[in-house]
């Protein structure tokens, strides 16, 4: 994919996501969901992978995250749920407010949190059950339903996913069997399933086809109605179509943050110039 | 260069030499092992009828079966698996996800590898001493824990090993949508690793059905039919032992009949579990 | 329609997390618990052990290692005669399985052809899981009589007079003995050598051997410079491995040893190993003396196969960085 975007003009990308974004509603007036603060991260090894990251995350909306390999945009998603807790000596300093409150203090209550903060993979992780068991364990972590409810949320949350006409028939199989698109569908309404408030995507579509990779994009766009939707991408085209802000990430800072079109037709850093228009990355 | 080179000649007479020997040597090994097999199936299906299934084992000189015996290994070998498998997978457990990397965890997968390849008779040895003494009297329950101290490390290896292949973007899947450990780990790991623990666990199986060492001081023998664990039990290796080494002919059929049994059943268990193996790959 | 419904985290009251947060402790500390039984477990046993032969170490003191009388009669007792058995039968077993076991490997690596690699490899492995009373039986009842009747009185014609290496084969062909003791262990543990084997030479990179042999290499050429030395600290540890399960078999050799607590120059001589005289003498052992002197043999194979396998494990650990 990245090869395909360096041949490509500025102009070339600038002309497709304001077609996309000519649809898209007004977002400004939406209310902070989530605020980054000064937030510093580093590895188990003092390598500092962040550096004074300061943005916030509205509802409603989605905001996604580009730039080069190892720039700290994976990095920066997987402090939003604190996924980087699982590997001992990984450690953030600063601020995450979610509705207000610190989600880094240590009191904070790491399965409520990821509860709240869903998140979606780079590659597609269905467990090793059925396509119902599949999205029923996550419900069943914390709420009580009657078989027939459960029956409902299932269906709802593929649904959601714009999966459900293509599984309805075969809920009891594996979901090992779905192809590579369906399963990173199914991941999907299983993540939207528990509800979510936030929900992040790590390059969600990187390990598909791209009639997949369509399909998923065209399914983010229908989330953001509901949520607030934080995606890291490699795919310059995949975050002008999808988004309505982007954040430029070199070397584990913040470039450059603003409304995506913005970002994609009148750039105020050279960085960021460059790196939409293809010279580097 | 030619192969009328000397040095050409002399290089390709040692590969010969080495040719022919690594041929003896397969051919040997392969005789011997299939001898052996032979020898077994022929004494033991020459002795095999139905008494074996329904008689106990006779006294000497007289005719009989080995159904007592058959049925203490059997449920010496159950009860074993019984105890060593849930602490067997725990410990695996622990030592693969909690203390991965740590320096105690480490000594651990250590002294755990010490306990796989100690002496089976050391085992009997301490199970007498701790089981047997105290309470005056040989029992099947302490042969069934001698057994299980034989299982219970092989079970926790390959729990630790099979654990170690599961992609961590599975826990981290499950952790994202708010999943206490504990459930990551039971509903998630373990059922990703389901195939390959069974497999341990059918191994471990096989492995306890042939020993004979552990049971010598602990469940001893029992000529009679019993089925109290706190009594002596009979078992097949043990039979074997003993009748083998006795000058009674009826008793050495039975010793070839019980072993033949014995490896039979050892082959099924090796064969099921590479089966499982294949399968889940 | 997700936000305007109560958010999950809100539905999920404080009780419920509690019991989750409890169920999670409980989870740990049962997981913990069970590791550390198996750690328990091995300092039980030597403590076990050492306890049990504290009587025999404060009467016999480090003399038990040397002195070969062992008579429970008279409540003497020396390890020699079982420590030599152990060690003797080990080595016989070593001797002829390694190389046999290399042989076949190579064999399975280098020159079967392709179909039958599969069917021999397998084969081999499930006979490394059959039980050791089999291999046992099987030389009780059939070596010992070949030993007996063809291989012990031509060893004793061929050999017995020769001046050095005559001792070793002289006495009577009783058929049981050291030398079927060491026959019947190298055969049980030729299929665990030669899986292992087998296993690290296939680690070798197919670019090396496929160098190797585009220089005009042959076969034996690639495994004697190329494979070996590649493997080198693999096989060590392999057969390392193989020989703590033979110092520590019990069945396959005490059906064949004799149960002798003489040390015979003699490899034709009946004796003994340490786990044959617990498995012969341990039930029957009357008196507090005699039980504990087998204990310490048993704690003196545990040492001995304790030494064997860190060492194993060590140098296969340093193949494994390498």
């Amino acid at each position: 994919m990245d090869d395909q975007i360096m041949t490509q003009t500025a102009d070339h990308i600038a002309t497709d996501s304001v077609a996309a974004l000519k649809a898209r509603r007004s977002v400004e007036d939406h209310p902070v969901k989530l605020e980054v603060k000064n937030l510093n991260f580093f590895y188990a090894n003092g390598h500092q992978a962040l550096t004074d990251i300061n943005l916030s995350l509205r509802e409603k909306a989605v905001t996604a995250f580009i730039g080069p390999s190892g720039c700290g945009k994976s990095t920066l998603l997987r402090t939003l749920n604190r996924m980087y807790d699982l590997y001992p000596g990984q450690r953030a300093e600063g601020e995450v407010l979610l509705d207000g409150r610190n989600t880094l203090s240590p009191k904070e209550d790491l399965n409520v949190l990821r509860a709240k903060v869903g998140m979606v993979f780079q590659k597609p992780t269905p467990f090793p059950m059925s396509i119902h068991e599949n999205i029923a364990f996550g419900i069943r972590l914390y709420e009580k339903l009657s078989k027939a409810e459960m029956t409902n949320r299932v269906e709802a949350a593929l649904r959601e996913a714009a999966l459900w006409d293509e599984v309805k028939d075969k809920l009891h199989q594996s979901g090992l069997g779905l192809s590579g698109g369906q399963q990173q569908r199914l991941c999907i309404a299983r993540a939207v399933a528990v509800k979510p408030e936030v929900l992040l995507m790590d390059e969600p579509a990187s390990a598909l086809d791209p009639i997949s990779t369509a399909k998923i994009e065209d399914l983010i766009t229908r989330l953001a109605d509901d949520y607030c939707i934080a995606i890291v991408t490699h795919n310059m085209q995949q975050a002008a179509r999808t988004s309505d802000y982007t954040a430029f990430m070199y070397l584990g800072e913040i470039v450059e943050f603003d409304r995506t079109e913005q970002i994609f037709t009148a750039p105020k850093n050279q960085k960021t110039n460059d790196y939409v228009t293809g010279r580097f990355g | 260069m030619t192969a009328h080179n000397p040095i050409t000649r002399r290089r390709y007479r040692r590969n010969r030499i080495a040719m022919v020997f690594s041929i003896i040597a397969t051919g040997m090994g392969l005789l011997i092992l299939a001898a052996i097999l032979g020898e077994l199936l022929w004494q033991g299906v020459g002795g095999l009828n139905m008494k074996v299934f329904t008689e106990v084992t006779p006294p000497p000189g007289a005719d009989g079966g080995l159904s007592n015996a058959i049925y203490g290994s059997i449920m010496l070998t159950l009860v074993g698996i019984a105890i060593a498998a849930p602490i067997g997978l725990l410990a695996g457990t622990y030592l693969s996800e909690y203390a991965r990397g740590s320096k105690i965890g480490e000594a651990a997968k250590f002294i755990n590898d010490v306990l796989l390849s100690a002496p089976s008779i050391i085992v009997g040895l301490f199970i007498n001493a701790i089981l047997v003494v105290p309470f005056g009297t040989f029992s099947a329950w302490s042969g069934a824990v001698a057994l299980a101290v034989i299982a219970l490390p092989v079970i926790n290896r390959t729990t630790q090993d099979m654990l170690a292949l599961v992609p961590n973007t599975l826990r981290e899947a499950a952790a994202a949508l708010g999943a206490p450990r504990w459930k990551v780990l039971v509903f998630i790991v373990w059922r990703a690793a389901k195939s390959g623990i069974l497999t341990g666990m059918l191994l471990a199986v096989a492995r306890i059905s042939g020993e004979t060492a552990p049971l010598l001081f602990t469940s001893f023998g029992n000529q009679f039919w019993s089925t109290n664990m706190s009594q002596p039990m009979a078992n097949l290796p043990v039979v074997i032992y003993q009748f083998a080494m006795s000058p009674y002919s009826e008793w050495q059929r039975l010793a070839w009949v019980g072993a033949l049994l014995i490896t039979a059943a050892i082959l099924f268990l090796n064969i099921l579990a590479r089966t499982l193996a294949a399968r889940s790959r | 329609m997700a936000t305007t419904d109560i958010g999950v985290a809100e539905q999920a009251s404080r009780r419920q997390t509690r019991r989750l947060k409890r169920q999670d402790r409980a989870f740990y500390w049962l997981a913990w618990g069970s590791a550390a039984l198996v750690v328990a477990l091995l300092l039980g046993i030597l403590l076990s052990l050492l306890w049990e032969s504290l009587p025999s170490i404060s009467t016999f003191g480090l003399p038990f290692l040397w002195h070969e009388r062992w008579s429970p009669a008279k409540h003497i007792f020396g390890a020699a005669a079982p420590i030599y058995g152990t060690l003797m039968t080990s080595l016989i077993a070593m001797v002829i399985a390694v190389p046999t076991s290399f042989g076949i490997a190579m064999f399975l690596t280098e020159i079967c052809p392709k179909p039958l690699r599969r069917p021999i490899g397998t084969a081999i492995e499930l006979l490394a899981g059959i039980p050791s009373i089999i291999y046992g039986l099987w030389g009780f009842f059939v070596l010992a009589p070949i030993m007996q009747h063809h291989v012990q009185p031509f060893l004793l014609n061929t050999f017995g007079d020769l001046p050095v290496i005559g001792f070793l084969f002289s006495g009577a062909p009783y058929g049981i003995g050291m030398l079927t003791a060491g026959l019947v262990l190298s055969i049980m543990i030729l299929p665990f050598i030669t899986s292992v084997t087998r296993d690290v030479f296939e680690t070798v990179p197919v670019m090396l051997r496929e160098s190797a042999y585009g220089m005009g290499m042959t076969t034996w050429e690639v495994v004697r410079r190329i494979i070996i030395p590649y493997t080198r600290l693999g096989l060590v540890g392999g057969v390392m491995l193989g020989l703590g399960r033979a110092l520590g078999e019990t069945m396959a050799v005490t059906f064949v040893i004799g149960n002798s607590h003489r040390i015979a120059a003699s490899l034709l001589a009946p004796g003994t190993t340490i786990s044959a005289s617990i498995a012969n003498e341990f039930a029957e052992a009357d008196g507090k003396l005699y039980t504990s002197a087998l204990v310490e043999l048993g704690l003196i194979l545990f040492v001995i196969s304790f030494t064997v396998l860190a060492l194993a494990k060590w140098l296969i650990g340093r193949t494994e960085s390498y």
